[in-house]
């Protein structure tokens, strides 16, 4: 710890800090533009100038200089720095007047406005007239793809784009060409941004150069209620705001959560908001003569009563989807347990992931932030960059830091960090397990071994013997930390953990997921948003969900319900940390909350589900499932069900693996509905001449 | 005036041959291996004695430069970078030593790599300088082949020599922007601190030095720092060569003594000014990044470190630009602030934004198509770039604008006075529609 005295008061902080730290740690606010606490330190702005006694006569730039690096007095008193000192305002003064010079007056029609880090700096910093007498520098727009709107005039320079898409995207994309006054940022030859967390550049940009186009022109910011709440675009669980006019969703920032997203959020997360308007579902539907017809909600239960009636409970299945909320997945579940069905699933995909293995057999054990303290890390089955974007910047960040090694089993990939390709398919792993690779050395002799399984890994005939194997590779040098759990499972779906930790897999004798939709299963299945499987034609098919997407197609009957953003829910992650969602807009037209849906339907099939509001039936859950009542904390698995996993074995089939996330853009119901998604992934597969000829 | 004896660069002017064999002749490589023998410590002392202060334009001294570098450590070798980046214009004395004496700069290349712990040194030249590379490169080919420089030469310590070609940018004299430049990224001043001394070339100690404070070294070795001592003024001391170009009858390139009075300097060797001596009007004593001096200030004018920065100006290179009663002084600090604008790398504000703030303002003042009041606006512009900048090209454009404020303001208004007068109604008129 260093002493040093900013503005006359003694403050105590870390040597590595820099002055800027240390003001804020003092009180002391510090404007600035190009510096980001998770980017590297550019200096460029020279807005965060601030006076250091003893030090050369010129202000120094607080970002850059470290409090290690400022000379001490004569008689070893502590550093002094001022930061309201006459030098510091008119250095402010200054550079503020320089910014502004070539930026546009075109804030009433910015999409920034309201929110610009040059607006409220120059509020705070400025002079109020301006001395230049030129004309001002008028810069072309870019195109750097149909996510990130460009208006290049506006620029001021700050290169956070530049440094967060080189430095935590991975892909050297974006770059200043030019000199001087003539510097311009692009991506090069202006081909659009191949990232999938290209849009917190959006985010990252302090004036309007970045803006969402998307976005473009549809509201101010000042007008939109905002919601916090959480991201189901992925299993991760991104911290999500979401900003809402009236019933609409206007869009979709991240919000800050060290644990998951750090600040980041894909793109997927970010611009899904579009197809929350699109194919939606707001009326009841009946099929009559093959066709679906509008219904009332009457006519909608009486159909669903009656098929029920006909059919015994051996012939009744239900299939939840990936977007589900506990409270739903709960109710279902109930709702089975109630009409004897023991055909129950979340699994859509196939996926051998069962609560019988225990809680630490499907969880991201070693936790998200964890990735920042592995030490070998292997990805079986799995491209993050597809299936959780958001991971894989922090397992990029964790390379970046050095003394790791990556290793990949499953399809080859650019996955933005450097990785040892071991194989494709189980042979690899087996080579693993025996010791035959040069990184089975490694993963052995790691402290902390981190190995990610995806969801298309355990979704295989041999996915048990697949996570066994995992999990004995986990077990690394066993000189680990206390509690570290290197085994860890990447779901793709955001209702999965939450499904599994409230037992939504089939009871006695109960089928699977597969099984139920295979052809003559079932007189009668419940698709509670299950749009990723395909019901095989025979059964009666209830669909309950928000998009007119596979299910609504298949369904005998459509009960419309409410999207991830129109409702009240809890989520659990992949590491098993359950979050809150809250409503930030209405389901449209006669749409209602999926467990209202379900209540109402227990009624007319005479199985009253025992609970009126969501507080009670929240109640209920936390009964069965308290670990899920302490919101946003883990409840670890436990080590022994790992052991007893790593001893189970098994044989592999020898195929290939295939990822579970193969568009990233089109992973469910609302991204297939929105427009930007289908543009970025006609784009990814080239089906679109880009615009930059 | 100093004498033939004491001079260093003794083929400056390319009447000799620069080849190897007549460098010999000429005293280059002449007892190195001793040099060498007498150790670090001994060549830093007699370094430091000298007063060698570092001709590349800032003045630093030179062997406590050297000293700074840090105790070697396992698997973080040394660098010297030789910055023959020579953009300043009216400078050009470092391509007369790369042409006509390269073996000097060599042989200074070895001894300070010596001193410095270095086994590799990097030559850094300017784009521009396609001859001069190829005179450079010759050189060490020779030096090469006479096995003087290289793994096993005989000096017996081992040294390469590299000439990386710039690409012309006069950034990249700036010593952390041609570091980045040398390793093969966008030519931009990095933030100090860390040091290059700590943190320079791929991450490792690194000096970088004017190729004049090389050049020089072994002279002053194998003669004493006591005798380059004697040279000149006290804390500015030896020899120096000064570049002496503009309004005078004969512009050259001059090996002199430090403290030479501006007056004997152009009137021994140049012929003096242009239209006699009364013809002066003002002088840029250092390079275009110093501020102007009138000519009443350069009556006595003694050409150093101190007297010039005591009249706010600068040695800088000793890139002397003498301008007679023809010059029209305001367009011609107008074309400089053009330079610094041009050449703005553009990565921090102060610089991108005010150097062409500062050119177009000048560029009026120099029609006249300004208003007094804009004058004082325009001296606050370039206190509000000095200073606040990550390198010092911010300065270097501030400065000339300043000098020519602060000694020639009377002109400006009269320019604008002139202006105002000529302009009609009939002109403002016409810019309405």
């Amino acid at each position: 710890m260093t002493k040093i005295i900013v503005d006359g008061a003694e403050v105590d902080v870390p040597a590595e800090y820099t002055i800027l730290q240390a003001c804020e740690a003092a009180g002391a606010e510090i404007p600035r533009f190009c510096y980001h606490e998770r980017l590297s330190i550019a200096g460029n702005c020279r807005m965060c100038l601030v006076e250091v006694k003893g030090g050369p006569p010129k202000p120094v730039a607080s970002c850059a200089m470290g409090v290690r690096d400022l000379r001490p007095g004569p008689e070893g008193q502590p550093p002094v720095v001022f930061t309201k000192s006459p030098m510091v305002k008119k250095a402010r003064e200054g550079v503020m007047e320089f910014l502004l010079i070539n930026h546009p007056l075109d804030c009433p029609i910015c999409d920034q406005g309201g929110e610009c880090d040059l607006q409220d700096q120059a509020m705070a910093y400025g002079v109020s007239g301006s001395r230049f007498a030129e004309n001002k520098r008028a810069v072309e727009d870019k195109y750097i793809g149909p996510l990130v709107k460009t208006i290049m005039t506006r620029c001021i320079h700050c290169t956070r784009c530049v440094r967060f898409v080189a430095e935590v995207a991975g892909v050297s994309e974006m770059g200043a060409i030019g000199r001087g006054e003539d510097m311009e940022i692009t991506t090069y030859l202006e081909h659009a941004m191949t990232s999938e967390l290209q849009g917190n550049v959006i985010d990252l940009c302090p004036v309007g150069a970045l803006t969402s186009r998307p976005y473009e022109f549809k509201a101010r910011s000042w007008e939109l209620s905002k919601t916090e709440s959480v991201d189901v675009m992925d299993a991760l669980g991104s911290a999500i705001r979401v900003d809402a006019r009236g019933r609409e969703v206007m869009r979709i920032l991240p919000r800050m959560n060290e644990d998951v997203n750090e600040e980041w959020i894909s793109d997927k997360t970010r611009f899904i908001w579009d197809g929350l308007k699109t194919q939606r579902l707001d009326r009841p539907y009946v099929r009559e003569g093959g066709r679906l017809r509008p219904a009332t909600w009457a006519e909608a239960f009486e159909a669903i009563a009656a098929k029920a009636k006909a059919t015994s409970p051996e012939r009744v299945g239900a299939i939840a989807g990936d977007l589900s909320t506990a409270e739903e997945l709960f109710a279902l579940k109930d709702l089975m347990g109630r009409l004897g069905v023991a055909n129950l699933d979340a699994r859509q995909d196939g996926s051998v992931s069962h609560p019988s293995n225990g809680r630490a057999s499907y969880l991201f054990n070693a936790a998200i932030a964890g990735v920042e303290e592995a030490d070998a890390i292997l990805l079986i089955g799995t491209n993050p960059r597809l299936e959780a974007p958001v991971l894989n910047a922090r397992i990029r960040k964790r390379w970046r830091h050095g003394g790791v090694k990556i290793a990949l089993v499953g399809e080859r990939a650019d996955l933005t960090y450097g990785v040892d390709h071991v194989g494709a398919g189980t042979d690899s792993l087996t080579e693993l397990v025996e010791g035959k690779h040069s990184f089975a050395k490694v993963l052995s002799e790691a402290k902390r071994p981190l190995v990610i399984v995806g969801a298309g890994a355990l979704a295989r005939a041999d996915g048990l013997a697949i996570l066994s194997a995992a999990a004995k590779l986990a077990k690394g040098s066993g000189e680990g930390a206390d509690g570290w759990n290197g085994l860890s499972v990447l779901h793709s779906a955001a209702s999965r953990v939450a499904a599994l930790d409230l037992g939504v897999v089939p009871g006695e004798g109960g089928k699977t997921a597969a099984e139920m939709a295979a052809a003559g299963a079932l007189d009668l299945v419940f698709l509670l948003g299950a749009d990723e499987i395909d019901v095989a034609p025979g059964a009666f098919a209830v669909y309950v969900g928000s998009h007119g997407d596979r299910g609504a197609h298949r369904a005998d009957v459509i009960l419309p319900g409410a999207a991830y953003t129109e409702k009240s829910g809890v989520y659990v992650n992949t590491e098993g940390r359950p979050q809150m969602a809250n409503r930030a807009a209405f389901p449209p037209g006669e749409a209602r909350e999926d467990w209202a849906i379900l209540r109402a339907l227990s009624e007319r099939l005479g199985h009253k589900l025992p609970y009126d509001s969501l507080p009670q039936l929240r109640a209920a859950m936390f009964a069965k499932a308290p670990h899920l009542a302490a919101l946003d904390q883990i409840a670890a698995g436990s080590a022994a069900d790992l052991d007893a996993l790593a001893g189970l074995g098994g044989s592999f089939s020898g195929e290939a693996f295939v990822n579970a996330v193969q568009d990233f853009y089109l992973t469910n119901p609302i991204a297939r509905a929105s427009a930007v998604m289908a543009e970025m992934s006609a784009l990814r597969r080239g089906a679109v001449a880009q615009a930059a000829e | 005036m100093l004498h033939d004896r004491d001079r260093i660069f003794t083929n400056l002017n390319g009447r000799h041959g620069a080849d190897l064999q007549s460098s010999l002749k000429r005293g280059a490589w002449d007892g190195t291996k001793f040099l060498l023998e007498q150790g670090k410590d001994w060549i830093i002392t007699e370094m430091k004695a000298s007063g060698l202060r570092g001709r590349g334009g800032a003045g630093f001294p030179t062997g406590l430069k050297w000293s700074f570098m840090p105790k070697p450590q396992e698997g973080r070798p040394h660098y010297l970078v030789v910055n023959a980046d020579e953009s300043e214009p009216g400078t050009c004395k470092d391509r007369e030593i790369m042409r006509n004496d390269p073996h000097l700069l060599i042989e200074g290349c070895m001894i300070a790599s010596f001193a410095m712990h270095a086994n590799a040194c990097y030559v850094y030249l300017r784009g521009e300088y396609v001859r001069e590379k190829e005179a450079l490169q010759r050189a060490v080919d020779e030096a090469y082949a006479a096995n003087l420089v290289g793994k096993n030469n005989v000096h017996g310590y081992p040294f390469d020599i590299y000439v990386h070609h710039g690409a012309g940018a006069y950034i990249c004299g700036e010593e952390t922007a041609l570091l980045e430049s040398l390793e093969g990224k966008k030519g931009m001043p990095r933030l100090k601190p860390p040091f290059p001394a700590n943190m320079g070339l791929y991450g490792c100690p690194t000096t970088v030095n004017n190729v004049e404070s090389i050049a020089v070294a072994g002279t002053i070795l194998r003669r004493g720092g006591g005798w380059f001592a004697g040279l000149g003024k006290p804390n500015n001391t030896g020899t120096k060569l000064f570049s002496i170009s503009g309004h005078v009858n004969r512009p050259c390139n001059v090996e002199e003594e430090m403290g030479i009075t501006f007056r004997e300097l152009v009137e021994k060797h140049c012929g003096g000014v242009r239209g006699g001596w009364d013809n002066l009007m003002a002088v840029i004593p250092g390079g275009s990044s110093v501020p102007l001096l009138p000519e009443h200030q350069c009556q006595d004018l003694s050409m150093d470190f101190d007297t010039l920065r005591n009249l706010k100006s600068g040695l800088g290179t000793a890139a002397v630009i003498v301008m007679d009663k023809s010059t029209d002084v305001i367009r011609a600090i107008a074309r400089l602030s053009y330079f610094y604008k041009h050449e703005s790398c553009g990565q921090c504000t102060p610089c991108r934004e005010g150097t062409g703030w500062m050119w177009r303002v000048v560029s009026r003042m120099a029609e006249g198509r300004a208003e007094k009041r804009e004058i004082d606006m325009l001296l606050e512009v370039t206190t509000q770039v000095e200073g606040h900048t990550i390198c010092a090209l911010g300065d270097a454009a501030a400065w000339p604008v300043q000098g020519l404020i602060r000694h020639y303001r009377h002109v400006i208004e009269q320019r604008i006075d002139d202006y105002t007068a000529r302009s009609t109604p009939a002109d403002h008129l016409v810019a309405a529609e």
